[in-house]
């Protein structure tokens, strides 16, 4: 305690005696400060400083290659008045809710199959969470030759099966392609739930089913009144991650559809692709991309403060 | 004493439900494979029963790496995934330490906005990155990945790399500090050596994350000698006859196997990082 008030009384009026130095750098704000001014410049300059620009550019008239001139709102107004727009949105917010409701209920569904007692689980588990490590882009080429037109296998099984030939045409139909990139994404993020709900079954301590068997739940009601308020706190903050990036999504859908047939599974972050990088709109693209920015930041401070709270 | 038909019962309630997940999660992965070593004939006959392979061939692998820059792309790919995390755990290191182990006004306003920057998706950046970095003359280059791909890296890395620093006892340090040592010795030489398992962990993470992304290596490598596997792949190795799908193939299976080999030594460490941020709560 004294030693930590002479140093502190020592080290501020007097800067310029040598000694004080090293014990100004000893101070934790100063070392704190100093040590994290490095990476927070970093991230000042490729996150921070690109993220505004962004804002500017959704102002701009900005054609790529050439300087922008400041038209205000024009760009937003421009995405209101355009139809593809509004199915870019409705298309988003069906894409990440059904796909959401899909990875939630089946990642449940693995966590309980996944949460028994047999031989070779860690194998299993591991096996199980391939989908979820492996490169998107590169199993979803697997997928598209699943579903190619001519030859897709899915398609060869239904057929067998007797389903008349030549089977559905998963991504040249408007509704079955978002089917398919529905199917897709939850087969790619459903490990992800499965395995970190499993982590949240495993704290459940084992005398709270005791407890309630003995006052005479059955299955159904043990899940309901003990695993399911127990495991809410993981079940939201997995929910709100994989809702973000579900979102925002733009691998899978670039690779299957690259948003079409006819702009039917085409969402914010392709459709801003498209007009950014394809027909070189700088600033309309950027007006596109921003028009998530609503709901994402209702997200992101939502987990944040959640995540802030443990 | 569990009687025999309990048994069965016991057997099939656990593995009914797993191996419906397991053929779920990895038949894709099978037809990846087999696609890859079928020859042509086979591919396109929709007379031949497709589940199997007939006459094996390894001519789609040896066309990939002779007729395709596929081993160059392997090369970038891992470049950049090695140099991306390095920078990635040294930066997150320098947050993640101050924010573990020091008390300074401010420091929970950074935590969250580090956690609010892992956050934010990269669609939301790629048109203003794209034009900063044409505007540094960095276009086709590896530097503008390498500089990029930290920027989702870094708050992920101090992010899971604070959440195990605040697991390691205080004691050491504290007594190294009593013994004389700097802020910076106690740091180097006493602190991190004892957290070489959330260094793993944050590692294997983020090498992953290099490994899958593609909008930035899209945009930012045109070229190419440039390019990333995925980027490569995408865009080469779909061509516009119907007759691609095996080295298509032979390419997804390849580019997924540096992935695989690290994940299946580091399982235990990758399951606790995913479940970290988590299960905390």
């Amino acid at each position: 305690m004294t030693i930590a008030s002479e140093r502190f009384v020592d080290a501020a009026p007097v800067a310029r005696k040598r000694v004080s130095l090293a014990a100004l750098l000893d101070r934790q704000s100063v070392f704190s400060w100093l040590m994290m001014a490095l990476p927070l410049a970093f991230l000042a300059a490729l996150v921070g400083y690109p993220f505004f620009y962004g804002i500017l550019l959704s102002l701009e008239d900005r054609p790529v290659a050439h300087t922008g001139t400041f038209v205000g709102l024009k760009n937003f107004i421009a995405d209101a008045h355009d139809p593809v727009f509004w199915r870019v949105a409705i298309n988003t917010f069906i894409y990440t809710g059904v796909a959401t409701f899909l990875k939630m209920v089946g990642g449940l569904g693995l966590a309980l199959a996944m949460n028994q007692h047999f031989k070779m689980k860690n194998l299993v588990r591991a096996l199980l969470l391939l989908p979820f490590i492996v490169p998107t882009v590169l199993s979803t080429v697997a997928w598209l030759w699943m579903l190619d037109p001519a030859f897709s296998v899915v398609n060869r099984m239904l057929v067998a099966l007797g389903w008349p030939k030549p089977g559905p045409s998963w991504l040249g139909d408007p509704t079955l392609a978002m089917v398919s990139i529905i199917i897709i994404n939850t087969w790619r993020g459903l490990p992800f739930y499965g395995i970190t709900l499993l982590a949240g079954l495993q704290t459940v301590p084992a005398e709270l089913y005791e407890a309630a068997s003995i006052d005479g739940a059955g299955g159904w009601a043990r899940f309901r009144y003990v695993t399911l308020p127990l495991l809410r706190p993981i079940i939201l903050i997995v929910t709100l991650f994989s809702v973000i990036f579900t979102f925002a999504d733009f691998q899978l859908i670039y690779v299957l559809t690259h948003g079409g047939p006819a702009n039917a599974t085409q969402l914010f972050a392709t459709y801003a692709f498209d007009i950014a990088m394809g027909a070189g709109q700088l600033g309309l693209g950027a007006s596109v991309a921003l028009a998530m920015l609503p709901a994402l930041a209702l997200l992101i401070v939502a987990l944040t403060i959640y995540l802030r709270r443990e | 004493m569990v009687s025999g038909e309990s048994r069965i019962r016991q057997a099939v309630r656990v593995w009914l439900p797993i191996g419906f997940f397991i053929v779920l999660a990895l038949f894709p992965f099978y037809w990846m494979a087999i696609t890859s070593i079928k020859p042509n004939s086979e591919l396109y006959n929709k007379n031949v029963m497709p589940l199997i392979v007939h006459a094996p061939t390894l001519k789609h692998y040896v066309d990939l790496l002779t007729q395709s820059s596929f081993l160059l792309w392997t090369w970038n790919t891992m470049l950049v995934a090695v140099v991306s995390t390095a920078i990635s755990l040294v930066l997150g290191t320098m947050l993640a330490y101050p924010l573990a182990r020091m008390r300074f006004a401010g420091a929970s306003l950074i935590a969250m906005t580090i956690a609010a920057i892992y956050l934010v998706p990269q669609p939301l950046l790629f048109i203003p990155l794209a034009d900063l970095i044409n505007r540094l003359n960095l276009g086709n280059t590896l530097t503008a990945v390498i500089l990029t791909y930290p920027t989702m890296l870094v708050p992920f890395c101090a992010w899971l790399l604070l959440g195990y620093f605040k697991t390691v006892p205080k004691e050491l340090e504290e007594a190294a500090r009593i013994d004389g040592a700097s802020r910076v010795q106690t740091m180097w030489k006493i602190f991190l050596p004892l957290c070489t398992p959330g260094f793993i962990s944050a590692g294997i993470f983020a090498f992953t994350l290099s490994q899958n992304e593609f909008l930035y290596a899209l945009i930012f490598l045109t070229k190419s000698s440039v390019r990333t596997v995925p980027v490569g792949v995408i865009a080469e190795l779909i061509r516009g006859d119907v007759f691609y799908w095996g080295q298509l193939m032979a390419g997804a299976l390849l580019g997924s196997i540096p992935v695989a080999i690290i994940y299946s030594f580091f399982v235990e460490h990758y399951v606790a990082g995913l479940t970290a941020g988590s299960v905390k709560a």
